[in-house]
């Protein structure tokens, strides 16, 4: 099998195994408990804070571990609008192709009575500051900008971003769940206030993620409950996950240059190959995306039958078809850079790790191209496309 | 467990009466391409019995199942009964499909349909 999803979530790194493992067996106390059975539980998770604290550049009291990406997302929008409530200012800025569970918070904020703008993220899928600077409004009291995109791979400029809303003094938030691990990141030199992240995409445990926030921002509570967390999040902590995930996103910080050239390498040659498939487009920049991102449309091709056909030849890999979201609508991400329904029905979505070979990539090459043309031989898309009937879009 | 049935699979894998009839006697196409579901069914009719159906579909695993099974119900059958082809009837020969999907069994009925009614059109027979 060639694992091709990655982005969707990654295996567990061996060393994150083992200190998971090891900390179910040996060391199950309840980090709140007083005896020191439960105080070796709080050593651990304190230094996995400390551990994950330095990969991201900020201090460890700023790491409040939740249960993934989406409650990061969530407590994260949630407080700025509280804090921004209070003080009159109800206008959130944001992008048309965030993640659903920043745009389906934002939603919420909405019918509450808050003013969303979602910025146009242009045709290669990258935002512009000056964009960002020019919706900032007197009662602006949120940026949230995703570090990189989930399903076409292109990374945003978060510095220039994160120094729009320094000088205008606006709460700057990032989903940085597809880029932690991947791609180096420092909050403080890129002026985040806050940001959420997933342990499960950096081979970390699933149901394991941080949201940090920089020091004065007051957090709004998603989970009531206990004290855990300076308060911030309640239920007893999780400190096999926790502390595997500061293992495995030690892990992969360390070895973000050596993977990354790697990686992209490869992503590089797929790119290059599948990009011969006639009436073909990749989606996103071609520079400015994660070393292991490659989306793809296929003209005249859907996306489901082209998912199903690869798992039957031992590839896994993702679509934005409509089919494959359980909705009628294609990906509101390949809509957002303006891939008409036609042909975002026909979208591929491979996300490659360091294990990746170039045997593996040219196995894809093959075994996309022949699924692609063999789901055009019977496809009256494809036919009314090539008789003239219809016009090619790509 | 596997999101389709073993027999939708092999449907989808082995697609039976795929292609076009030249000099079809009814040609029924339904569905669009924002829908991501298009489907064309051709029809060769001797004496009001199909003699022979084919298939071209864009679409989804279950379209493309749907589309198999649907022909190979129709084939040999008088038209009468084919008119009374249910979508369910296709849904339970591929021992069933999600319900989101239940929809892809709905296009091959109405490509059946739309392709007797053009058969209809062109010859004058009622069917």
């Amino acid at each position: 099998m060639i694992y091709a999803d990655n982005a969707a979530t990654s295996k567990m790194s061996e060393a994150a195994i083992n200190t998971m493992v090891a900390l179910m067996n040996e060391n199950w106390g309840n980090a709140s408990s007083l005896y020191g059975f439960g105080q070796n539980a709080k050593e651990i998770l304190e230094k996995a804070r400390k551990d994950t604290a330095n990969v991201i550049g900020c201090k460890e009291t700023e790491i409040i571990f939740t249960s993934g990406g989406s409650e990061a997302d969530n407590q994260a929008i949630l407080s700025a609008a509280a804090i921004g409530k209070a003080n009159g200012k109800t206008h959130i800025v944001s992008t048309a192709f965030e993640h659903h569970a920043v745009l389906h918070t934002l939603h919420k904020l909405k019918r509450e009575g808050f003013d969303i703008t979602l910025l146009d993220v242009h045709s290669n899928g990258i935002i512009i500051p000056k964009e960002v600077e020019a919706s900032i409004k007197d009662n602006t009291c949120l940026v949230t900008v995703m570090y990189a995109n989930n399903e076409i791979g292109t990374i945003q400029p978060i510095k220039e971003i994160g120094e729009i809303c320094k000088k205008k003094n606006v709460l700057f938030h990032t989903d940085a769940v597809q880029a932690v691990g991947h791609i180096p990141i420092n909050v403080n030199t890129e002026n985040i206030d806050m940001l959420s992240a997933s342990a499960h995409k950096f081979k970390g445990p699933k149901g394991v993620g941080f949201l940090y926030a920089k020091t004065g921002i007051n957090l709004s509570n998603i989970i009531e409950g206990g004290a855990q967390e300076r308060g911030k999040r309640a239920g007893t902590e999780n400190v096999p996950g926790i502390a595997a995930a500061a293992v495995a996103l030690k892990e992969a910080s360390e070895k973000i240059s050596e993977n990354k050239e790697h990686i992209s390498k490869i992503r590089n040659r797929i790119i290059e190959g599948l990009s011969k498939i006639p009436h073909s487009a990749l989606n996103g920049d071609t520079t400015n995306r994660l070393p292991g991102n490659i989306s793809f449309c296929f003209e005249g091709v859907e996306g489901e039958s082209l998912l199903l056909l690869l798992d039957d030849k031992g590839i896994c890999a993702s679509s934005g078809s409509a089919c494959t979201s359980g909705s009628l609508d294609p990906s509101h991400v390949l809509l957002a850079i303006g891939r008409v329904h036609d042909v975002a029905h026909g979208s591929l979505r491979l996300s490659i790790d360091e294990t990746i070979t170039e045997k593996d990539a040219d196995y894809i090459i093959r075994s996309v191209t022949e699924t692609v043309e063999y789901l055009r031989s019977f496809s009256p898309l494809w036919k009314d496309l090539t008789t003239g009937k219809k016009e090619f879009i790509l | 467990m596997a999101l389709y049935s073993e027999k939708l699979m092999d449907h989808f894998r082995h697609p039976r009466n795929v292609g076009s009839i030249e000099n079809a006697d009814g040609v029924g196409e339904v569905g669009n391409a924002k829908c991501g579901d298009i489907m064309k069914i051709y029809l060769k009719i001797n004496n009001n019995v199909v003699e022979d159906a084919k298939f071209e579909t864009f679409g989804c695993g279950s379209a493309i199942a749907s589309s198999s099974m649907a022909t190979e119900l129709i084939k040999g059958k008088p038209l009468g009964e084919v008119k009374q082809l249910t979508n369910k009837a296709v849904a339970e020969a591929l021992d069933g499909m999600p319900p989101h999907k239940m929809h892809c069994s709905v296009l091959a009925e109405e490509a059946i349909l739309a392709a007797l009614k053009d058969y209809s059109e062109r010859t004058g027979n009622a069917v």
